[in-house]
């Protein structure tokens, strides 16, 4: 199949309990073969839910989801059983932000990649094994073959995290999902972990959706950004555009907020208030009460999906007006 | 200043005029043992801080870098006591702990700010009686008047906040709270421990121009302690930068921003992502992570992972001294000291 890699269609989350929350509120987005996206939001913004929606994780007795999910052609919302875990790990794997968490303490790292490999390929012990000390090399462990027979506690951060990474590209997935993997790391190791993920990318011509609330980290990995609030992708574009001109106000404040180019001393131009509670679905734009732009308008419906270019989107209905210098 | 008396700040009185540094560190050294074995002997040493030296101005902020495992924060809790120190000074207003300066008054002076909000807080006692615990403990008249006056100024409407418990505030908001009662002391120097890494950005731009604030209204000096060197470059008057345990660069802000004299800083300055789409970072500048801090590294602890290191940076451990240029700008790197035997000393770092 050729076509898009991802298509989200309209889609909700929302979970149910003792307080419903609407996590994603009719979230829209698609990927072409082998892009790389950037999810950007603060926390709470829906970022890892997007992500967990895709991969099927989320509680299905506890979560209501309405819209579409389809990945490389398949309707990833009506996969159940084996087809489903085919489909994780095979088609689409995941990286977490704490690898210590995602490995399994008790099994060495060679035999978790190993029965992964198994698993999804039908191959005996011996090749899994093969193919495992072949993943560790390509994500620059030194001495892999030492580090196979490592358990994950025997490793550094920086050196699970490239675990993690042989795990989730050793079945050659279409589509990797990366939660802020490079968070709990030191500057030193992010980095390294980033040109990796973007040298990997290129090797293997997988599509990567990297989930990140740090900016910096978006421009280093992605082509293309989308900004979350409040369960809404807010902005659309490529990182270019969303760097050079960010056309939101929330955009904007989260640009002002990297403290990049900032006079030392110079009173910051904070976005004030906090993130809304998502205790119900939004009618009005989600950023009105903390926006420095706000019309009255801007709570009376939902803002308008402005589009001034292919695949750029904005939602405001102040963002057809000229960009103010900064 | 009318505000200041509202709240009813009142630090100790200054002793030694403005030439003297509030604090001055000498030599702080604190190891942890490892125990081990059937017996529980001591294995090995964590050397946490190795002979840490610097000072800090009166109305100064200092700001403290450098990777995981490197001792910035086992340097903070030492600061205030928290941890014990197993060797040097610290001098407080020219007056060092232990001799004219007991534990209880040092508090006094300096208090401290963690990073995770949620933990330092006691999830059973309320927002007003964990900011006015300090002030009655060390015996401050009215400390709940002091701990709503001050909760009003950090942001928080007393009214609304006073009884409410840490569960019910949100990441910023506590942080706000953690913030006010370190100020319910009146203290003169505030420990900023990743004060700000665990909020998001918009609420941490919010909290770095309370700090602004803050400093300016009470006259207070930080230390201000961070991974985020955009941060810390934004805050801070002079940054000194640790690596395993050591200070390898102290230099006032501007300086090392135009400058990094000591390779590590250059690699931790050149690992900060871009920012710019079109001309992003080709190669990472250090590879593999830190080494261990039990048994570092001999000679300079920077020689594994330097690309300059020659035969003395294994042997010979270099000293904190200042640039011929700016003598502010102090560096421990043979390749700046010219007497060291390294084949390229004097000549700086090369690009």
């Amino acid at each position: 199949m050729t076509g898009k890699l991802v298509d989200i269609r309209n889609l909700s989350v929302r979970f149910k309990g003792k307080r419903t929350v609407h996590a994603i509120n009719d979230v829209s987005l698609s990927m072409e073969q082998g892009e790389t996206l950037a999810l950007l939001g603060e926390s709470g913004s829906g970022k890892s839910v997007t992500l967990k929606t895709l991969l099927g994780l989320l509680p299905p007795k506890r979560s209501e989801i309405d819209g579409s999910i389809h990945v490389n052609g398949v309707d990833v919302l009506s996969l159940r059983g084996k087809a489903l875990a085919k489909y994780r790990g095979g088609e689409v794997s995941m990286v977490f932000q704490e690898p210590a968490l995602a490995l399994d303490p008790v099994f060495t790292v060679g035999h978790q990649i190993a029965e992964s490999v198994r698993r999804h390929k039908g191959v005996s012990r011996d090749e899994a094994m093969s193919v495992a000390l072949d993943m560790l090399d390509r994500v620059r462990i030194p001495s892999a073959n030492r580090r196979l027979h490592n358990y994950p506690h025997e490793l550094s951060g920086g050196m699970r995290q490239r675990v993690m990474i042989a795990l989730a590209l050793a079945c050659r997935p279409r589509l990797l999902l990366a939660d802020e993997p490079t968070t709990a790391l030191d500057a030193t190791v992010q980095i390294q972990i980033l040109l990796l993920l973007r040298e990997l990318q290129k090797e293997f011509g997988m599509g990567v959706i990297f989930v990140t609330h740090d900016i910096g980290v978006a421009v280093e990995i992605s082509e293309r950004v989308a900004v979350m609030y409040a369960g809404q992708i807010f902005e659309e574009g490529t990182t270019r555009e969303i760097i050079r001109e960010g056309r939101h106000p929330y955009t904007q404040g989260l640009l002002a907020a990297n403290l990049h180019d900032v006079e030392q001393g110079q009173r910051l131009n904070a976005i004030p208030g906090a993130p809304p509670a998502l205790e119900s679905k939004p009618d009005g734009c989600s950023f009105a009460p903390r926006c420095p732009k706000a019309l009255p308008e801007c709570t009376a419906g939902l803002p308008p999906m402005l589009m001034p270019a292919p695949r750029r989107r904005v939602a405001c209905i102040r963002a057809g007006e000229p960009v103010v210098a900064e | 200043m009318s505000a200041t008396e509202d709240v009813g700040y009142d630090p100790t009185p200054d002793t030694g005029g403005p030439a003297q540094p509030l604090i001055k560190v000498q030599n702080l050294k604190k190891y942890f043992p490892v125990r081990g074995g059937p017996l529980g002997r001591v294995q090995a040493q964590v050397q946490a801080v190795d002979g840490v030296s610097f000072d800090v101005a009166k109305g100064e902020t200092l700001g403290i870098v450098g990777e995981s495992g490197c001792g910035k924060s086992t340097t903070a809790k030492l600061l205030i006591g928290l941890t014990e120190r197993d060797q040097g000074d610290i001098i407080f207003d020219g007056l060092a702990l232990g001799e004219k300066l007991s534990l209880k008054d040092l508090r006094r002076g300096v208090q401290m700010v963690f990073q995770d909000s949620y933990a330092t807080l006691n999830p059973r006692m309320t927002i007003e009686a964990s900011v006015a615990f300090g002030a009655r403990v060390q015996g401050l008249d009215k400390p709940e008047d002091r701990a709503r006056k001050l909760m009003d100024r950090v942001g928080l409407d007393p009214a609304r906040f006073a009884h409410r418990y840490p569960h019910e505030l949100s990441g910023g908001q506590r942080q706000r709270v953690n913030i006010a009662r370190a100020l319910a002391m009146s203290p003169r120097l505030v420990v900023l421990d990743e004060a700000v890494s665990a909020l998001d950005k918009s609420v941490e731009a919010q909290v770095l121009n309370l700090l602004n604030d803050l400093r300016a209204e009470f006259g207070l000096t930080y230390i201000f302690i961070s991974h985020d060197l955009n941060v810390v470059r934004y805050i801070s008057d002079r940054i000194l930068v640790m690596y395993l345990g050591e200070v390898v660069e102290v230099a006032p802000v501007a300086s090392i921003w135009a400058e990094q004299a000591h390779p590590y800083t250059r690699s931790l300055f050149s690992a900060m992502p871009s920012m710019d789409p079109d001309n992003r970072t080709k190669e990472p500048p250090l590879s593999g992570d830190p080494p261990n801090p039990i048994n570092p590294p001999s000679g300079c602890r920077f020689h594994t992972r330097c690309r300059f290191k020659a035969d003395v940076c294994k042997t010979k451990t270099p000293k904190l001294a200042g640039l011929s240029v700016n003598a502010k700008h102090m560096v421990a790197c043979h390749l700046h000291d010219a007497d060291s035997g390294h084949p390229k000393a004097g000549q700086g770092v090369p690009s």
